[in-house]
Formats: C-alpha cells, sequence, structure tokens
C-alpha cells in the first residue's frame, strides 16, 4: 500500500509541492537571513521596479522586495491554513463520528447541528463576526474559519462510522464489553484516518483559500503578511491597472499551486482507494511501450 | 419474491405518497427550526461581541445626522442591537416583534434610508447575476464533465481534467482581477465597474437592457469559469464510475448508440450527486458573489454588505445576513421538495 500510494505521480507531485510549502514556512525567515532580504526594507532606489537585478522577482510601491515577502507570507499562509484545518477537522470529527456511531436520538440532534450550520451562508457570517471583533489577526482569522469550516466534513464522518459502527469486530468489542468512548475513538475512529487525512487537506487549502479571500476583502490586519494580504495591498496600490502583473501573479500562483497539490493528493488516492476510478488504457499502453523501445534504443 | 415486492408496492402507492408528504413537512420543520436559529443568532451576535453596540450606533447616527434622535428612534435601534438597561428576554420579545413588522432598522451611512429599502435594491441585482451564472456553469460543467469521464483516458480527458484542476485552485477574486485588467482594462472590452450605464434610466428599455448585460459580461463569465471546474471534476468522476457498471455494458452490448448509451444509460446516473450539489449551490445564489461584486463594484447585496462592513454600518451588516440566511434556507426547501418529489427512491437521510 504504501509503494503504491508513491507510485502514482499525481500523489508524489502533490506531497513534493506540499513539502515544498511547508518548508519554506518553517525556514523561511532563515531562508530570507540567508538571501540577504528583508520583506520590511524599503529600497528606494528600486521602487516599482520589475524582476532583475538585486530584486529577483521585483519591488512593490514602496520598494519592498517581493520575493522576500512571499517567502515570508509562506509562514502566514500556511499557518492560518493549518489552524484553521486543525480546528474544522476537529470539530467535524467531534460531530461526526458520535453521530454516526451512536445513531438514534444522539444522530438526529448532531445531524440537526450539522445542516444549520451546513445551510448557514459561511463567507457573509465570517465578514459580519470580523466586522464586530475590530482588528483580527491571523489567529482569530484561522480560528473563525475553522469554526464555521466543519458541517461538511462532519457528514461524510458520519455517514462513514454509521457503516464501521455496524462490522462485526465493533460489534465483537462492544459485546466483549468496552466502553463507549473508547469504542468510538479507539476502535471505529482509526478506520477513518485515511478520510480525515484528505479532509484535513482539503481542510487546508481552503482555509488558505479562505484567508486570502477576506484578506481582499480587507478584513485581516495588514500588518500581518502572508499571499493574502500581498495580493490585497497590491489591489489596494492599484497594482493591477498599472501592470506591475510580478506584484500581484506570484502570491496567487503559490495559492493555486498549493490547492493543485492538495487536490492532486487526494485524486492520487481516491484512484487507490477506488479502483474504478482508475482508468485502464488499453489504447495507449502499446505506443507507449514502443515509445519506450525506441527510447531504450536510441539510448 | 418479485412478486410480492410488486403487489407490495401497488398497495403501498397512496401510504407511500403520505410518507413522501411526511417527509416533506419534517423537512419544513428543520427549515423553520433553522430560520429561527439564523434569527436568534442575528440577535445575539451584537450583544456577545465587546462593548456596547447600540451605544456605538446610536453615537455615530447622531454624528452623522448632527441631531439628537428622537425617543422612538432611539427605542427601535435599542430593540435590534441591545438595550444595556433591560433584561434580555424582553429584548428578545421586542426583536422578533420589530422584525414581524420587516423593520431592520436605519443605515448609517446612508442616513436615513430604511435598510430595507437597500436591500430591496440590491436583491434583483445580484438573483439575476448569480442565479444565470451558477445554471450556466452547472449545465456546462456537468455537460464537459460527462465527455471526459466518458471517454477516460483519452486526448481530451488528460488535458481537461489536470487544467480544471489547476483553474478551480486559483482563487476566484484574482481570477476576477486578472479578467478586469484584461479585457476591462488592457483590452477595453467591457465597462470596469458598475451594474449598468449610469446615464440610462433603469426601467424595461432596451438600451437598459443592453447596458445590463454589456455591464454584467465580464462578472458572469468569471463566475462561471471559476464555478465550472467542481461541476466538471465530480461529474467526470461519477461517469467513470457508473461506465463500469453491468447495466452499460449491456446497453452497449445490445448495440446502441454511443451518445444514446451516454445520454441515457450513464449520465442520468452519474448527475445525482451534482445535482444535490447543485440544489445546495442555488441556495447559495444571494451571498456567493461576494468577492465578484466587490471586484466589479456591481450593485448588488454582496457590495451592500462589503461596504456596510467597511463603515462599520451594522443595521445594514445585519440586515444583509438575515436575508442571506432566509434565501439559502428558502432556496433548500425548495430544491428539497423537487428532489423528493422527483426521485422516488429518496429516503430520509439520504
Amino acid at each position: 500500500m504504501r509503494t503504491a500510494f508513491l507510485a502514482s505521480w499525481k500523489v508524489r507531485f502533490g506531497l513534493g509541492v506540499l513539502v515544498f510549502f511547508l518548508l519554506l514556512a518553517v525556514f523561511g525567515p532563515w531562508l530570507n537571513h540567508l538571501l540577504g532580504l528583508d520583506p520590511q526594507a524599503n529600497d528606494t532606489s528600486a521602487i516599482a521596479r520589475p524582476p532583475g537585478g538585486g530584486h529577483p522577482l521585483g519591488t512593490d510601491q514602496f520598494g519592498q522586495d517581493i520575493l522576500a515577502q512571499i517567502i515570508a507570507g509562506a509562514r502566514g499562509s500556511m499557518y492560518v491554513g493549518l489552524l484553521g484545518a486543525a480546528v474544522s477537522t476537529t470539530i467535524a470529527i467531534l460531530v461526526g463520528v458520535p453521530a454516526g456511531y451512536h445513531g438514534g436520538r444522539v444522530d438526529g440532534a448532531l445531524t440537526f447541528l450539522t445542516n444549520i450550520f451546513l445551510v448557514m451562508p459561511v463567507l457573509p457570517l465570517i465578514m459580519i463576526v470580523a466586522g464586530y471583533l475590530q482588528g483580527t489577526g491571523l489567529t482569530t482569522i484561522a480560528l473563525i474559519i475553522g469554526f464555521f469550516g466543519w458541517p461538511g466534513g462532519a457528514r461524510t464522518l458520519r455517514a462513514q462510522s454509521m457503516s464501521i459502527a455496524s462490522r462485526d469486530f465493533v460489534r465483537a468489542m462492544r459485546m466483549l464489553g468496552e466502553r463507549g468512548r473508547r469504542l468510538v475513538f479507539a476502535e471505529v475512529l482509526p478506520h477513518l484516518s485515511g478520510l480525515i487525512a484528505s479532509m484535513f487537506l482539503g481542510a487546508m487549502i481552503g482555509s488558505v483559500m479562505a484567508e486570502a479571500g477576506l484578506a481582499f476583502l480587507g478584513i485581516t490586519d495588514p500588518a500581518s503578511i502572508s499571499w493574502g494580504t500581498l495580493i490585497q495591498s497590491a489591489q489596494q496600490q492599484g497594482a493591477v491597472l498599472r501592470g506591475m502583473w510580478w506584484w500581484f501573479v506570484p502570491p496567487a500562483l503559490c495559492i493555486a499551486l498549493l490547492g493543485t497539490a492538495a487536490a492532486m493528493i487526494n485524486f492520487g488516492v481516491d484512484e487507490l482507494a477506488n479502483p474504478k476510478l482508475r482508468v485502464a488504457r488499453p489504447a495507449r499502453t502499446p505506443r507507449r511501450t514502443r515509445r519506450l523501445a525506441q527510447a531504450g534504443g536510441n539510448r | 419474491m418479485a412478486a410480492a415486492t410488486l403487489a407490495a408496492a401497488a398497495a403501498a402507492r397512496p401510504a407511500g405518497t403520505h410518507r413522501r408528504w411526511g417527509l416533506l413537512g419534517r423537512r419544513l420543520g428543520f427549515y423553520l427550526a433553522a430560520a429561527w436559529s439564523a434569527i436568534t443568532l442575528n440577535f445575539f451576535l451584537p450583544r456577545l461581541m465587546p462593548g456596547d453596540a447600540s451605544g456605538a450606533i446610536i453615537a455615530k447616527l447622531q454624528s452623522v445626522s448632527g441631531q439628537q434622535m428622537t425617543p422612538s428612534q432611539l427605542e427601535a435601534i435599542q430593540k435590534i442591537f441591545g438595550d444595556p438597561n433591560s433584561n434580555l428576554f424582553a429584548q428578545y420579545a421586542d426583536y422578533l416583534k420589530q422584525l414581524a413588522h420587516l423593520d431592520l432598522g436605519i443605515s448609517i451611512s446612508s442616513y436615513p434610508t430604511p435598510v430595507s429599502d437597500l436591500l430591496w435594491q440590491g436583491l434583483p441585482w445580484t438573483l439575476l447575476l448569480v442565479g444565470v451564472t451558477t445554471v450556466v456553469a452547472f449545465l456546462l460543467g456537468t455537460g464537459i464533465g460527462a465527455l471526459a469521464g466518458w471517454k477516460a483516458g483519452s486526448r481530451f480527458d488528460t488535458i481537461v481534467s489536470p487544467l480544471t484542476i489547476f483553474t478551480s485552485a486559483i482563487p476566484y477574486f484574482w481570477t476576477a482581477l486578472l479578467a478586469l485588467w484584461l479585457f476591462g482594462f488592457r483590452l477595453g472590452w467591457f465597462p470596469l465597474s458598475g451594474g449598468s450605464d449610469a446615464n440610462i434610466p433603469s426601467g424595461f428599455s432596451p438600451s437598459f437592457v443592453l447596458s445590463v448585460l454589456r455591464y454584467g459580461a465580464l462578472p458572469a463569465a468569471t463566475i462561471v469559469f471559476s464555478a465550472l471546474g467542481g461541476w466538471l471534476l465530480g461529474m467526470r468522476n461519477m461517469t467513470v464510475t457508473t461506465v463500469r457498471e453491468d447495466y452499460v455494458l449491456l446497453a452497449q452490448a445490445k448495440g446502441l448508440s454511443g451518445h444514446r448509451v451516454l445520454l441515457r444509460y450513464a449520465a442520468r446516473n452519474a448527475i445525482l450527486p451534482n445535482f444535490t450539489g447543485f440544489a445546495l449551490a442555488l441556495g447559495h445564489v444571494v451571498g456567493g458573489a461576494l468577492l465578484t461584486e466587490v471586484v466589479f463594484n456591481y450593485p448588488g447585496i454582496g457590495y451592500l454588505l462589503y461596504s456596510s462592513v467597511q463603515q462599520r454600518d451594522y443595521p445594514v451588516m445585519q440586515g444583509v445576513f438575515l436575508i442571506i440566511t432566509l434565501t439559502v434556507l428558502l432556496a433548500n426547501l425548495l430544491a428539497d421538495s423537487v428532489y423528493i418529489l422527483l426521485d422516488p427512491r429518496i429516503k430520509e437521510g439520504a
């Protein structure tokens, strides 16, 4: 299974990108230091300069280096992504698994709660909550995103744990007299770990994108550096209308790349878990072998 | 066995109809409860936040209008946003009473327009723009997805599917900004902001309709572009799974034409999850276009919310949230009812 997991090029690509950005988030400030870059420094001799020279990705309106800001922003964005995903996945587990496992009245109450959160319009709600809480740093934003982002995951987990709860090994453990809470978290939950991992990944990129959206709407505290606040300041300074593409393209590209990576991993895992999705290519195999044979011959 | 099931089905027909109406009644109960909790959330939101919300609003209103407020106006604001001197239950009863009269208070930023007037002005714009684009994106995405899944592994599929994964990972507002820069600013094909030409009076004149279409084209295109991916990938994967089913193989073995097998056999079943998603998406028509409306300065509900948050116009914020939630609930109820009546196999919880 483990080797099969890495054999898919989609998974390998996705994991590679993900690890790259995680490392960037952890070691970013150190890397900036190493490269002699400072995201806050204003180089007055190079204002709004396109890529090249001492600034590999150019500078913004205030002479700040874009590359340094992208590297520094990775930490902010990944922090919101991980914290938001951790909060929403935890709530989803705490609501979804007991609902599916216990059924009956517990299920009724928890499903009701889930459905109410599911039909709440999340983005407007976050905007209003953030509007009341004046001054919102990255942690607050991540907590709000996580708090409103769980119902979809809870629904999936409920359906899955419902089916696991009725399997023989769970019945056997129950007959042996194991406690309810232990049954839920020690017997049922481990069987959901794959699903939870992919949910976490989805929630992470969801949080990164939500943060970017909220930053764009001017809700995030502009002092905190993330890819979202980078795009927002570019937008505010009219970078789009002035054609300063090196300012607003790279941060969005980073977000898109991260999103693609998460989607690729989930896609690859889906194909492994559900063999029906794996596409047989009878027409292509001969061609590919022929090409391989040719390549081998040329070498 | 089969005969017994048939007989039971025949006998159960009236009972089944009853069951379905009972199911509908239960869903209606849920939506009423959800509407109640949204209204209650709206009640508690300003009261839970630090500081005295109503005091801040009154101070702001007085500084905007430049005059003392009448006692009845003061009372109306305290009913919605909390009166520090009265108990919570009395406040709640007053709040509900006020809502029942559709009184959402007065806007701070555009004093003295009532909030409900602002909402009525914005609603048609949003409903039209997002309603149309949601339907178009659904139809287009599902169609292309079915084709890609049908010919899974073909050149079309291997190009379109990974490309879609990438495009649907791009933040929406960035797509919109780029489109605005390229088509609005550089090429000048479309106007940069607004919902219609300000020089043409609104009404059902041909010139006004044309101007609405011209102003709406770019926002609509960006919404379709970024919403397409989700439908496409979902439908593609469902089709790939469905195509392997025995009944599809049987249809092919019978020698039916390709498009007939795809449309009448595979796609018909593969579309069901997408349809559920479509029902949910319809619910988010009013609140979903927040970013679109902000980028294009489109005069809808989303822009109203954005500007009210910017100006800390709490009465408008609350009114917008209430109307967005209620339309979400209404759309979901409608979609649910249609779904229950359409698909006889549906059961509670499915």
